[in-house]
């Protein structure tokens, strides 16, 4: 049973306007097999804690650690996080042209598990996993995110984490932009990882909607940079019914500023 | 009122730093691509200076030897496979095939056409997709002169594949006849070793619904420099020519590309990518697609895409685009030259793939558009082998 560790967390990135801080002092332990909801408004650093994590070189970290089971995580390199089995389902995944998804996914199989995967049960799996999530099997001759729809390229995200097998996944604003089929589609996938092999889940959402098909152990309300209230399932259905005002309110800090 | 020759007055010229503005008689350079200079004979072009515009991204002083040495234009050895409906054979300069399908524009083109003693001819005239390959690969460190004709006899389906290896100071004149309803790939693969010099012409002449596919492939040569120009002179010709080539440190490869489109309802499709990687890496990428008067109907587009993956590379890329008609289907062209993409590489290394396999893939998508091209399966198989064997270099 796998646990990370996220304590004082401090990150600020470089702008034009010079240095801002971002995340403020956030502490969070996730046990594998749990699911954490991260909500908040925009600009409170949700992004910025999920790129963190997975180690995008342009936040830079000033304060705090992030450990999996005691390793240091900041110190590893973006591959080695993933190795390590974080998984970070991104909410704009880029276009890789001339790399076929096949290829791509064959390649961060071999990655992940340091061996390539038995041609036969792999084949098997990505065929299971692409019908599960409702995705045409031209899909894996077309180039990495190359063309993809919204929906397409967030079932291609869920594609990985389900093949991948993570210890834990942050899912940043992956409900984003989905229709309500894609949506519970997208959640279905989620919901089977979690159940197959135990997977901790971070989910990181603006919205209620998704939480309606995959349901959060424990909800974190994020408020400019830091854990402004923690629960319960119940404090998302306050969130749904009163939204972030009342923290905005609190807290008279500008929250619409950093993306 | 005296006599005094002048230059019509152009709009938006004026001084320039390439020389000839500032002389007295007000020099005005060629506006027109059909309308630079040929001729079969090197003492009819003026001595190169290195400043001209054809030739002022090329390192002269390296390749002048090839300009004005004296070249040895005799027959080499070279090994062809033995296909039916294609032969090959050496036949005389003075033989009817010869230059039937262009006339060199510049002074190297022209010394190894004065050069040249017996021309390589290359003939297909089977339906059933010939797939040939005329390899050399020991032409040796002497100053060469290269004479080539392919002809692709009308109606006739094939493939040519030119590969060169090995040691070479070669200047050479590739001329390329597709006859009407011909439907030819050629493809150019420069593999040479690292002191090679290669200077070479490709004159292609497309007949009516004929098509060709033209594909260059510069990996290995200290100074490779191609100049393809293809010449679509009956309706429905139809040309596609793509080109990849992957400069490492110190190394020159410049293509020059010109599509003349002079018969109406042509086609054409220009697409060059390339790669650049170490200290005084440099590629020149020079397309000119003309769209003569008499052209309606005319469909071109022509791109280059360079990845630096370095510093201290350089990459020129300068499209243009000539049209001399008001009715045509279509015409564009792109150009983009840019660093490697940091999100492409935090995307691939977030799932666990190192960074060295990372630039090996994105460089290796981004290539494999015209590696693609290549439908000889073997040819394409190694060819993305000398790829891989490139990137190694990358760190």
């Amino acid at each position: 049973m796998s646990t990370l560790v996220i304590s004082d967390l401090h990150v600020s990135v470089e702008t034009d306007q010079g240095t801002k801080n971002i995340l403020k002092g956030v502490d969070l332990t996730i046990e594998q097999g749990s699911i954490h909801a991260i909500m908040g408004p925009n600009g409170s650093g949700k992004s910025t804690l999920a790129y963190t994590i997975a180690g995008h070189p342009k936040y830079k970290v000033t304060r705090g650690s992030i450990t999996l089971d005691g390793q240091d995580v900041l110190a590893m390199t973006v591959d080695a996080r993933a190795r390590a089995g974080l998984f970070l389902a991104m909410q704009y995944p880029v276009e890789i042209p001339g790399v076929t998804v096949t290829n791509f996914l064959k390649t961060a199989k071999t990655a992940i598990d340091g061996e390539a995967p038995s041609i036969r049960s792999w084949v098997k799996d990505i065929k299971t996993s692409m019908e599960a999530l409702r995705m045409d099997k031209s899909f894996a001759e077309r180039n990495v995110n190359e063309g993809f729809s919204g929906g397409e390229k967030k079932r291609h995200e869920i594609l990985q984490l389900e093949l991948l097998k993570p210890a834990f996944a942050i899912l940043d604003e992956t409900d984003s932009g989905l229709d309500v089929d894609a949506l519970k589609i997208v959640s279905e996938g989620v919901n089977r990882a979690h159940e197959n092999t135990g997977l901790g889940v971070l989910l990181i959402t603006h919205y209620t909607r998704i939480l309606r098909y995959i349901h959060p152990d424990f909800v974190h309300v994020f408020v400019d940079g830091r854990v402004a209230e923690e629960g319960g399932p119940e404090l998302a259905e306050r969130l749904e019914n009163e939204g972030y005002d009342r923290y905005a309110l609190a807290n008279g800090s500008d929250v619409a500023s950093v993306g | 009122m005296s006599a005094v020759t002048t230059t019509p007055e152009q709009h938006g010229i004026k001084a320039h730093s390439d020389g000839g503005w500032d002389a007295a008689e007000k020099v005005v350079p060629v506006q027109t691509r059909s309308d630079r200079f040929t001729s079969f004979v090197h003492g009819d072009f003026p001595e190169v200076s290195g400043r001209e515009a054809d030739w002022k991204l090329t390192p002269v002083e390296l390749v002048r030897p090839l300009i004005d040495g004296a070249l040895d234009g005799s027959p080499y050895d070279y090994t062809a496979t033995d296909v039916a409906g294609a032969t090959v054979e050496w036949i005389d300069r003075d033989s009817a095939r010869v230059g039937i399908a262009g006339t060199p524009e510049e002074r190297a083109s022209a010394n190894a056409w004065t050069s040249f003693e017996k021309a390589l001819s290359i003939t297909v005239t089977g339906e059933d997709a010939a797939e040939l390959t005329v390899a050399r690969d020991s032409l040796g460190t002497g100053l060469r002169a290269g004479h080539t004709i392919i002809t692709a006899r009308a109606n006739s389906v094939a493939t040519v594949v030119l590969q060169n290896g090995g040691a070479a100071q070669l200047s050479e004149n590739v001329e390329i006849v597709v006859e009407d309803g011909a439907h030819l790939t050629v493809i150019s693969v420069q593999e040479w070793d690292d002191a090679s010099i290669h200077l070479a012409s490709h004159f292609a002449r497309v007949g009516r619904d004929a098509r060709l596919r033209h594909i260059i492939v510069s990996l290995g040569g200290k100074v490779v420099r191609i100049n393809p120009s293809t010449h679509l002179v009956d309706q429905g010709a139809d040309a596609e020519l793509f080109g990849v080539y992957f400069a490492d440190a110190g190394q020159h490869l410049e293509h020059r590309v010109y599509v003349n489109h002079v018969a109406p309802n042509t086609r054409s499709r220009v697409t060059y990518k390339g790669a650049l990687n170490g200290e005084g890496a440099h590629t020149v990428w020079v397309g000119d697609v003309l769209i003569g008067p008499k052209a309606a109907g005319t469909d071109t587009y022509e791109q280059n895409r360079n990845l630096v993956l370095s510093e201290g590379t350089r990459a020129d890329s300068i499209p243009n685009l000539e049209i001399q008609t008001g009715d045509i289907a279509g015409a564009g062209h792109a150009s983009a030259t840019g660093r490697f993409d940091d999100e492409q590489l935090f995307y691939l290394m977030a799932r666990g793939i190192t960074e060295r396999e990372a630039r090996r893939l994105v460089v290796l998508g981004f290539l494999s558009e015209i590696v693609q091209k290549v439908g000889v399966g073997e040819l394409h198989t190694r060819l993305q082998a000398a790829i891989e064997a490139e990137l190694r270099g990358v760190a």
